[in-house]
């Protein structure tokens, strides 16, 4: 029966065996290897009956701190996909000269490029970021959970099912070939027919339903489930942070939502948004989609900010200096960053005067970040400094940054910046400033909450060795381009005709080597940790003398976080309970309030991943069945009343009891 | 390097041995979700502005709007703001049967309203000044219409938790619920001024 083409066009749309890639060896490989390390995984978890508890435990999960640790497993993951992007590329512009056409054909070599714009962007440092917000940020407010458990496990499964969705374009079609944001008219219908750019907008929606959700979550949280005592300056910096991160995700994705959905209208239905015809204008498309992609900036690297200041604080054993110009820094920021989106095109050609304005206001940023880098540098001074991992990367952060930032300083004058405009010198700024900050600040943040969140810390070895290789790696993989994009190198070009540029892109796949090793030295600093878990062993909870509520409760902290909620008089709150003599209660613990786990998260997020591949393929009755489906199992959600329960005030007791024997083993 | 002084003999409470009851956040929480949802208006508005005016020598709205109908629209959603009120009010009398009247009074005009908006754009698409037509006109449906499918998904809403409070009464769990639905409806009331304002009377002006 499936002879019938017009069946056989109903039931898989525009799918044909075609899109399956089995004649590039490249990629054939690729999904060898996928399909073994799947089956690996899956052997596994059968063989140590994990099955169970993964569902339960933490696919069904509402527990903040599970998700959180679910979303960085989600960005290292996707960093890997990202990373062999970044090397693929690097080779590619490493030998295509002199004639030669390298190993990558254009078409693939675009769709490697865009890919790792999009996947490092929004499935490695957006999860990772959101991960170690939603872990650490209830435990310092000392709250039991997030404002609201189930979106939190929703927003996560949204998430990934984004990172999924782009995931199979790589074995299933096509991914977009127009660079990491899809300008028109080049991504629309007209010069982009394939499925590249759809499988970019549905990854990007669905994904963008949980980041918002996600936001808006936190911010309730933060607001609404501080801690008695803890008012807004007495806030630990990374919930600052946060909070401003969130309000700039809740302000600026759904802008990112509206333009994707006009730009889909425009491939889907025709309309003429941002088409060259019928009055359409794709200059609209380039202001709003940078509207919300320069706050996106700044959502990745305030937490890395505030990852870094309570790094200098704990391992200078001081309190942060100027905490409140931190705080008003960091608003600062965050308004700011909404009136500069300009400057990532002056060369539209919109005049003087307005290219003057949006200059200004960026160079102006360069102010309150100034003024932090200085904050961290007088906590430092006169400290008892402590060179331990983490603060080994913020160390590695200020030096690199602030190169970053100087070049950033550079682009925003925009008669420099019609001469670097997308040259590789713009390249090697935001990688600057992206990998020595945010990226930075995330490992940064793993090796400092690692212990709170598994009970033993990271060794610190492989952690050194990481930091080292990713530090010179990073050195030696992006001054060339800088010194390329001086030379008026354009960005995205898959072949070179001067042969005396080589020698620059050759040191900088060196260097992406030496990153390279730095990311293996990372993944073996775990697995050491993990086997070497008795020796790294906290059962303090406080294994680096900290100083926020985090580290005031167990390590991995008990479901409830906090026995009792605690009582905040100081924004250094722990230091200040440790300081003036607070004992741990032992007594009179009472049940404690919990959300129920709940697999509707899993399950609305693998009906969107169903519907997003039905509309990417023009499967219409797969849209018409995931579509109600969604609906359906969103609103059979709405009709269970029954989603909380109590630990009763006996298992309480216990956990707490051997908590108690635990510290006494101690003294 | 610190600037409160530590006085070791004072010692203050260091947590609660009561259980702690922060604030509900339901309200907030929503309130921020409104404000996001605003902002997918405000690109629409703000595309709308930009390209609004780009016939493609096509029809203008001075050609192909129909104010009366428009007006009759617009009254059909503002009477379903009232109701909704109304049905609040029952709802804090804790008069079950009284909210659920309402509530289906309110539905109705949505509907109405839904129902009004189709006929003008199968009208138009009749007409040839359909989605594809122009800039202009891919704004217009593209406005017109998310705020179509809000109004749409509040209805679907709607007749939800009309089930679940017959089903359970006026429980504390439903009067949140209902709140929620009562801050949308109005804010699709307040986003449909806006579009009655800025798309269909300014437009008319030209």
């Amino acid at each position: 029966m499936f002879s019938n083409p017009d069946l056989l066009k109903f039931v898989f749309g525009r799918l044909t065996l075609d899109a399956i890639p089995y004649h590039e060896p490249i990629l054939v490989v690729t999904f060898i290897g996928v399909v073994i390390g799947a089956i690996a995984v899956l052997g596994l978890i059968t063989y140590f009956k994990f099955w169970g508890p993964l569902w339960n435990d933490w696919i069904c999960s509402v527990d903040h701190k599970k998700i959180g640790i679910m979303y960085v497993i989600l960005a290292v993951i996707m960093l890997l996909r990202g990373f062999s992007d970044a090397i693929l590329m690097r080779i590619q512009q490493a030998i295509a000269f002199n004639g030669s056409e390298g190993y990558l054909p254009p078409h693939h070599y675009d769709q490697v490029f865009t890919a790792h714009g999009v996947i490092m962007i929004f499935f490695v440092a957006m999860p990772f970021v959101t991960g170690l917000m939603n872990f650490v940020v209830p435990l310092q407010i000392g709250a039991r959970d997030v404002s609201f458990p189930f979106l939190n496990n929703f927003s996560f499964w949204m998430t990934t099912a984004g990172a999924i969705i782009i995931m199979l374009s790589l074995f299933i079609g096509e991914f977009a070939q127009t660079g990491w944001l899809a300008y028109p008219p080049l991504s629309g219908a007209a010069y982009s027919p394939g499925v590249g750019v759809d499988y970019y907008i549905w990854g990007l929606q669905v994904a963008g339903v949980g980041t918002t959700l996600s936001g808006i979550n936190l911010i309730a949280t933060i607001v609404k489930m501080r801690a008695p005592g803890m008012t807004f300056m007495k806030m630990p910096v990374f919930t600052w942070t946060a909070l401003c991160t969130n309000v700039l995700i809740v302000a600026s994705f759904p802008i990112l939502t509206a333009t994707l959905a006009l730009l889909s209208l425009d491939r889907y239905a025709g309309t003429n948004f941002f088409t060259n015809d019928l009055g359409g204008n794709p200059m609209m498309y380039i202001n709003l989609i940078w509207i919300w992609g320069h706050p996106e900036v700044y959502i990745l690297v305030l937490p890395a900010f505030g990852i870094f200041s309570e790094v200098v604080a704990t391992f200078s054993g001081k309190r942060l200096f100027g905490y409140a110009s931190m705080v008003y820094a960091t608003c600062v920021i965050m308004i700011l960053s909404y009136i500069v989106w300009l400057h990532h095109f002056f060369t539209m050609g919109s005049g003087a005067s307005v290219n003057s304005f949006f200059g200004i206001t960026t160079m102006i940023i360069s102010i309150p970040t100034g003024a932090k880098i200085f904050n961290w540098l007088f906590t430092m001074y006169r400290g008892r400094i402590r060179y331990e991992v983490p603060m080994l990367w913020t160390v590695g952060f200020m030096v690199t940054f602030v190169i970053g930032g100087m070049t950033g300083v550079m682009l925003a004058v925009p008669p420099a910046d019609f001469v670097l405009h997308n040259s590789l010198f713009l390249i090697a700024h935001f990688h600057n400033v992206i990998i020595g900050g945010v990226l930075f600040g995330m490992f940064a943040g793993v090796n400092y909450w690692f212990p709170k969140a598994f009970g033993f810390k990271l060794d610190p070895f492989w952690g050194k060795l990481s930091f080292w290789f990713w530090q010179i790696g990073f050195w030696f993989a992006f001054m060339p381009l800088y010194v390329l994009g001086l030379m008026g190198v354009t960005r995205r070009m898959s072949q070179f005709e001067d042969p005396s540029l080589q020698i620059w892109f050759i040191i900088a796949a060196f260097g992406v080597g030496l990153i390279a090793l730095g990311i293996v030295a990372f993944l073996i600093q775990i697995a050491v940790s993990f086997m070497k878990r008795e020796e790294l062993r906290d059962d303090s909870g406080d294994p680096w003398d900290g100083r926020t509520l985090e580290w005031s409760t167990a390590s991995p902290p008990p479901d409830y976080n906090f026995a009792f909620t605690p009582v905040v008089h100081d924004h250094d709150s722990w230091y200040d309970m440790k300081n003036r003599g607070y004992a741990r209660p032992l007594e009179g613990f009472r049940p404690i309030h919990m959300p129920k786990n709940t697999g509707t998260g899993a399950i609305l997020s693998a009906i969107s991943v169903a519907l997003a591949f039905g509309l990417i393929w023009y499967m219409w009755w797969l849209v018409v069945v995931s579509f109600v489906g969604l609906l359906v199992v969103a609103i059979g959600h709405t009709f269970n009343y029954r989603r909380d329960f109590h630990i009763p005030a006996e298992e309480v007791t216990a956990t707490e009891g051997k908590r108690t024997a635990l510290l006494a083993e101690q003294v | 390097m610190s600037d409160q002084t530590i006085d070791t003999a004072e010692k203050p409470e260091f947590y609660l041995t009561e259980d702690h009851h922060p604030e509900n956040s339901t309200n907030l929480g929503f309130w921020l979700y409104l404000m996001s949802d605003c902002l997918i208006f405000a690109v629409l508005f703000a595309t709308h502005g930009v390209l609004g005016r780009n016939y493609a020598a096509g029809p203008s709205p001075a050609d192909l709007f129909d104010l009366p109908i428009v007006a009759l629209n617009t009254s059909m959603l503002l009477f379903s703001s009232i109701t909704y009120g109304f049905a609040m009010l029952q709802m804090e009398r804790n008069a079950k049967a009284e909210t659920l009247f309402w509530l289906t009074v309110t539905g109705l005009f949505g509907a109405a309203f839904i129902g009004l908006e189709l006929y003008e754009f199968i009208h138009l698409i009749h007409e040839g000044a359909g989605p594809t037509r122009s800039a202009f006109l891919s704004s217009f449906f593209t406005l017109v219409g998310t705020h179509g499918l809000h109004v749409t998904f509040g209805i679907i809403w709607l007749i939800t938790l009309m089930v679940q409070v017959s089903m359970h009464g006026l429980v504390e769990a439903n009067r949140r619920r209902l709140m929620c639905l009562s801050m949308f409806w109005h804010f699709l009331d307040v986003v449909w001024i806006g579009v009655f304002s800025f798309v269909y009377l300014l437009g008319v002006l030209g």
